[in-house]
């Protein structure tokens, strides 16, 4: 009927009197690799669990392949779940895991081995079929656990926060195992993270979730270059941003948050103001402040500089002699890397003094 | 140093007063008299052996082994999904389920006797065997669910909800996930109770009848009439048994974690 996955429709999700997600719309394309993105607490574990069937939604309707799966039991749905912990069954070897559902599904034993044995070879654990869990490392428990999953050949497959039990290393490993994983088998996946450098990375769609509502939706590309909101610019790494104020003088405009302001030469007709770090010009410019702080990073050193509107965070190439703390600096903030910001909601966000 | 000696005197008296009357109850039981003495008067198998030729002593084996067996298995068939759901969910009183659970560990078994003989046998004309029975059960339950709320609070909770999402029901979620990783600590409690119910003696006492006795009170029973030296040898020998299934348990279950 249509390419469309999953879709969820008015979802409103509850744990007793606290609403965790009110009222979601959502629409999962086949195939694709969508993230759930958001802070710690703002319903993506929840929304993917009302997916799972293991939660009920207080109203809405959930459709998987077109059809209404609200009602349909968990062990009905043909979701598949990768969990946080892995939830591996302890009793059972890596190959037991692995054939668990199949089994269940009374498939004939050929069947089983040979499937089996193809999902433990894509996720590259062939050698430790005979192991149980608790002799797996982390990364070997978390590919296990996709296994597990993958042989079943779920609608759709959700994985909350796939990556946030590993180290560094194996973090970065496991995403472009997990992106070849996802162009290979084609089945459509759904995983949540808090780590937008992680989204970012991964993900053909980006949902930025904030409170248990949408914030945007968007490819990558556009949530890193248009976030569309205060909270989502912060989110993607815009670290300075500003209110705009009423312009008095028709010159320029005043941009301020809670500690200060400053005036900038150029018209901006929008609700805020932000710049990345990266963003901000150190060195010249209308503005002057003092360096409170530096960081070195590598291929940049990362300055905090004091002003009249509070702390600005400023990155410049590590080839551009540094500046002491405690020396005054001329900044600008230019129009050219200035991302505008529509978003009166937030308005009231920041007092003016 | 002085603290050294202070200190293994300690271990020692302790030791003695814990292995001391055994010792003096496996030699008792050695003697080749015919009355109950320490120091034994000569040494000689004959009582071990003179053991199994007593009558009552046989029955009331039987009778033991039966409650110990019977009420156990009863106890874990009530404490397992009783335990379940105590860990798993949010059921208003709880705790007070818990210390209920766990009255008959805490109240005198005089008491759970003198009731149990009082309410169940009299008024109801249950029979000896029946109220023995019951008995038995409700002094295991707490174990079997006590130590079966130790294994299923080691286990992660979101393994079931992985059985499920691999097609499960709630019921093959448990007994194909559940149950075989708390495998041990059903063994375990099985163990204890076993051990417990077979050794019970308050509250047996109250409901022994006319030919209805168990081990520990038939052999309370005989030496009141016969005080030769059989029913020490037969102490020594169930001493062996008990030890011998600790140190089995031990060994294959790591016991000691559930106790
Ligand atoms: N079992 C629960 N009982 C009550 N509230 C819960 C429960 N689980 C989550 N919540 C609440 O629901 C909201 C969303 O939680 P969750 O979906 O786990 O967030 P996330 O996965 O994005 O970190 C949070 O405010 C959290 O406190
Ligand atoms: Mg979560």
């Amino acid at each position: 009927m249509s390419n469309i996955a999953v879709s969820l429709q008015n979802l409103t999700l509850a744990y007793g009197d606290t609403i965790a997600v009110p009222s979601l719309n959502l629409d999962i394309i086949d195939g694709e690799l969508i993230a759930l993105l958001g802070p710690s607490g703002c319903g993506k574990t929840t929304t993917m669990r009302a997916i799972a069937g293991l939660m009920k939604p207080r109203s809405g309707t959930i459709l998987i392949d077109g059809k209404d799966v609200t009602k349909t039991p968990a062990n009905k749905r043909g979701v598949g779940l990768v969990f946080q912990s892995y939830a591996l069954f302890p009793h059972l070897t890596g190959f037991e895991n692995v054939a668990f559902g199949l089994r269940l599904k009374k498939r004939p034993n050929d069947e089983i081995v040979q499937r089996v044995e193809a999902g433990l070879e894509l996720v590259g654990l062939s050698h430790l079929a005979t192991r149980k869990p608790s002799e797996l490392s982390g990364g070997q428990q978390q590919r296990l656990s996709l296994a597990r999953s993958l042989v079943m050949e779920p609608k759709v497959l959700l994985l909350d926060e796939p990556l946030s039990n590993l180290d560094a290393r194996l973090r970065l490993d496991m995403r472009t195992e997990l992106q070849a994983l996802q162009r290979q088998t084609g089945i459509t996946m759904v995983f949540v993270t808090h780590d937008q450098s992680e989204a970012l990375a991964l993900a053909d769609r980006i949902v930025l979730m904030k409170n248990g509502h949408i914030e945007q939706i968007g490819s990558p590309e556009a949530l890193y270059d248009s976030p569309q909101t205060v909270f989502a610019a912060d989110f993607v790494g815009f670290e300075n941003i500003f209110s705009v104020g009423l312009n008095t003088q028709n010159e320029g405009t005043t941009i301020y948050n809670n500690t200060g302001e400053l005036t900038l030469p150029y018209q901006a007709n929008v609700s805020h103001l932000a710049w990345r770090p990266g963003g901000v010009v150190v060195g010249s410019g209308p503005h002057k402040g003092v360096v409170t702080g530096m960081a070195f990073a590598g291929d940049k050193r990362e300055y905090v500089i004091t002003t009249s509107a509070g702390k600005i965070k400023a990155d410049v190439d590590v080839s551009v002699p540094a500046i002491q703390i405690g020396e005054d600096v001329f900044f600008d903030l230019p129009e050219s890397s200035a991302r505008m910001l529509d978003d009166k909601a937030t308005q009231t966000q920041f007092k003016h003094g | 140093m002085g603290q050294t000696w202070a200190s293994r005197l300690i271990i020692f008296t302790t030791l003695l007063f814990l292995v001391g009357p055994f010792i003096i109850i496996i030699f008792a039981g050695l003697s080749a008299g015919s009355s109950l003495a320490f120091p034994p008067d000569g040494l000689s198998l004959k009582w071990y052996l003179a053991v199994f030729e007593v009558e009552s002593f046989r029955q009331s084996f039987v009778l033991s082994m039966f409650l110990a067996v019977g009420g156990t298995l009863t106890a874990l068939v009530i404490g397992v999904p009783a335990a379940y759901a105590i860990c798993r969910y949010n059921i208003p009183g709880a705790e007070t389920i818990k210390i209920i659970v766990a009255a008959p560990i805490i109240v005198p078994g005089i008491i759970v006797g003198l009731a149990l003989l009082r309410y169940l046998v009299v008024p109801l004309e249950f029979t000896v065997t029946l109220a023995l029975f019951l008995a038995h059960t409700a002094l295991v339950l707490p174990y079997a669910v006590r130590v079966v709320s130790a294994s299923l609070q080691n286990l992660r909770t979101d393994i079931e909800e992985a059985a499920v999402l691999l097609g499960c029901n709630r019921l093959q979620a448990f007994t194909k996930v559940i149950l075989p990783n708390i495998r041990s600590g059903i063994l375990a409690a099985f163990i204890l109770g076993f051990v417990t119910s077979f050794n019970q003696v308050p509250v047996s006492l109250f409901l022994s009848g006319p030919g209805v006795r168990t081990l520990p009170i038939d052999m309370l029973a005989y030496m009141e009439i016969t005080y030769d030296p059989s029913v020490a040898a037969l102490s020594a020998l169930l001493a062996f048994l008990s030890i011998g299934i600790v140190f089995i348990a031990e060994k294959t279950l790591g016991f000691s974690r559930y106790v």
